[in-house]
């Protein structure tokens, strides 16, 4: 199902020449160095590589969070370098879907309120914003605790609840920031297989991972080094219930 | 749709604050006092000088009083010695005030006589005065009952008296005192009218030398024919004898406008008159706009103190806003991925800000009404709270809030959405 090469019309993130250098006392780092990539519709990519390869200066420009040194990054086909501050928190808000390692959802709110964060912020929020967080709280199996406050959740309840979040605006990428990190194996499993079913129904999905096992879960794997492409190879896992099988 | 996001952001203020219950209330102890002192210095300060400016409009003011003042170097001091001290304002003076002071409308001469006043087994020392008719003119205290001395009382030399209110009272508690005789000194008065009482007053305490509030009033031809102008006054065992024509002048004028002059005339023609300084010269218009000063000079005082405690309620706030904001920095951070632009996030601190400094607004405006009850249950005060007062004071916890919330919330808002996640 995965289809498409480069030139396919459903780029969802295309990056150019993509450097991202960052000044820590007197001398630079290159955290990304002439990166260029396209993220196609329905994908469902791994990023990995060791500390320091620059894949979590990839997922923030990918998030836009940060901004490339130099180069393009285009989402949907808006050059993210064009935009100033408010451009980019709208973007944000349209068009990204974080899942955080920590989870992140906020403390004094409660699941229905978190999940609705992103639509919150968006200039023009749509009007069915609310049954569709109830949909999407459902659709992750909370639709019983929309009432309840993160602390009263478990982890995997969370990122549940985060993943939702992340899914509500609808987003053109959902990046997944070391999603599995914190949670234990079994847990870790059912959220994985959440992202499955996700990519399924035709999301496209950057997951980031230091975990081998994590990362072979997704169509195909991105590997970094030194703020380079090292290796993009295909993972033949598919849909397989056990992710134990390797 | 932007009134309902306001809405919900400053609901989410408020959960934001209710999550750390103690604090927030701690935070705002700094606006509720300062809040609540405005409030209730104002009342204080205000019923202050309405009292003073009241005591002030009670002598006139467009009166001018001249007033017979022993001089110092007349004190006897010790000894058995009996003098007569001769000293004062006299007839004369009377005369060229009454006749040729320009714009003067009335002027009304008293004696004070140091008399006992008896009714039956009933005696007190008041302040007996003898004074003209005009004398209820010039005051303003009208009679409840019978009338006051006539200008008849004095062709006739008539033993008649005036009664006010508290003295009546006491001589003759359950039945009225008109047409009663009252014995002062050692002759015996026709009492024909008693004066209403006099407004209470925090401070109206019975004149020196006399034991109620209230005064008695006698012709005053009758009072020279009977007591004569000689006084003996006895003192802590020695004697001492005064000879005073005149106690007070008090000298109505036609307008506001004619009170300084009247009262610069009176000075020139008194220091020309007398050898020494026996009088004094007391200008309740003066005391007024000296009283007024004092009130702005109050007033400007108690607002810097109020200033000053709004000022430290609201470091207060900045600092606390300070310290949440670094300690939400991953919030912060989070709502940022999330979409969040800038103006959003510094919304949603300074809305923090403004509930904190409007609710110790209001529960200082609650405190600062409440004090001023108490003060005047029990420090028998006057106070008044203007109703601009709760009104200031609610403004300016609400503008504090903005001034003081601005700062931490522009920091909150200029964070790097980056290292903001990043912060544990």
């Amino acid at each position: 199902m995965a289809s498409g090469g480069p030139g396919s019309a459903t780029a969802v993130a295309e990056l150019r020449d993509i450097t991202r250098v960052y000044r820590m006392g007197g001398h630079e780092v290159r955290a990304l160095d002439g990166f260029s990539f396209t993220f196609q519709k329905g994908e469902y990519w791994s990023i990995m590589g060791s500390s320091g390869s620059g894949k979590s200066t990839l997922l923030n420009l990918l998030g836009c969070i940060d901004r490339a040194t130099t180069g393009s990054y285009r989402v949907r086909g808006e050059e993210v370098a064009d935009l100033d501050d408010d451009q980019l928190s709208d973007l944000r808000s349209r068009e990204i879907g974080f899942v955080f390692q920590s989870y992140n959802l906020i403390p004094q709110l409660d699941v229905l309120e978190n999940i609705l964060v992103p639509l919150f912020y968006q200039d023009d929020p749509p009007a069915d914003g609310e049954e569709r967080a109830r949909a999407l709280a459902e659709r992750v199996g909370l639709g019983s605790r929309l009432g309840h406050k993160p602390m009263e959740l478990s982890g995997g309840q969370q990122q549940r609840v985060a993943i939702a979040r992340a899914l509500v605006n609808d987003p053109a990428i959902v990046l997944a920031d070391e999603a599995t990190g914190n949670l234990d194996s079994k847990t870790a499993l059912e959220i994985l297989a959440l992202f499955d079913e996700l990519h399924a129904e035709g999301k496209t999905i950057l997951l980031v991972t230091h975990e081998g096992k994590v990362g072979e879960r997704a169509e195909r794997t991105l590997k970094l080094r030194d703020g380079r492409i090292d290796e993009v190879c295909e993972n033949r896992v598919g849909l397989a219930p056990d992710g134990n099988s390797r | 749709m932007k009134r309902a996001s306001l809405l919900g952001t400053v609901r989410l203020g408020v959960n934001s604050l209710l999550l750390h219950k103690l604090r927030s209330i701690l935070t705002t102890l700094g606006v509720l006092f300062g809040v609540s002192s405005v409030i209730a210095m104002l009342a204080i300060g205000e019923g202050a000088s309405e009292e003073a400016q009241e005591q002030i409009r009670k002598l006139g003011s467009r009166n001018v009083i001249l007033r017979s003042v022993k001089p110092a170097e007349d004190v006897v001091s010790g000894g058995e010695a009996t003098r007569i001290s001769s000293y004062g304002l006299t007839d004369f003076d009377f005369d060229r005030v009454a006749e040729t002071f320009p714009g003067v409308l009335r002027a009304v001469p008293v004696r004070q006589l140091q008399q006992e006043v008896r009714l039956n087994d009933r005696a007190l020392n008041p302040r007996v005065l003898a004074t003209i008719p005009e004398y209820v003119n010039v005051t303003g205290r009208p009679t409840s009952e019978g009338r006051f001395i006539s200008t008849e009382d004095q062709l006739r030399f008539a033993n008649v008296c005036v009664l006010g209110y508290e003295v009546a009272r006491y001589l003759s508690p359950f039945e009225t005192t008109i047409g009663k005789r009252i014995k002062i000194g050692a002759d015996y008065f026709t009492c024909v009218g008693v004066l209403l009482p006099r407004v209470p007053l925090g401070s109206d305490q019975p004149a020196p030398g006399a034991d109620v509030t209230g005064e008695v009033f006698l012709p005053m031809e009758t009072a020279r024919r009977w007591f004569g102008d000689i006084q003996v006054k006895i003192r802590s065992g020695s004697r001492e004898m005064e000879e005073v024509q005149l106690h007070e002048i008090i000298v109505e004028a036609e307008s506001d406008e004619a009170v300084p002059p009247i009262a610069a005339a009176a000075r020139e023609m008194l220091a020309r008159q007398h050898k020494q300084k026996d009088y004094e010269v007391v200008v309740p218009l003066e005391q007024l706009l000296r009283a007024q000063e004092t009130k702005r000079i109050f007033t400007i005082v108690l607002s810097s103190i109020a200033a000053i405690s709004l000022l430290v309620g609201g470091i207060g706030i900045m600092n606390v806003m300070l310290a949440t904001v670094t300690e939400r920095t991953r919030e912060i951070g989070i709502r940022r991925a999330l979409g969040a632009k800038k103006r959003h996030i510094v919304t949603q601190f300074l809305v923090e800000t403004v509930v904190l400094s409007i609710g110790g607004g209001l529960l200082g405006i609650a405190l600062g009404l409440l004090i001023p009850i108490l003060v005047e249950k029990f420090a028998d005060m006057r106070t008044i709270v203007t109703p601009a007062a709760p009104l200031l004071a609610f403004a300016i916890s609400a503008l504090i809030g903005i001034v003081f919330g601005l700062y931490p919330a522009w920091r909150a808002a200029n964070m790097d959405p980056v290292e903001a996640l990043r912060h544990e």
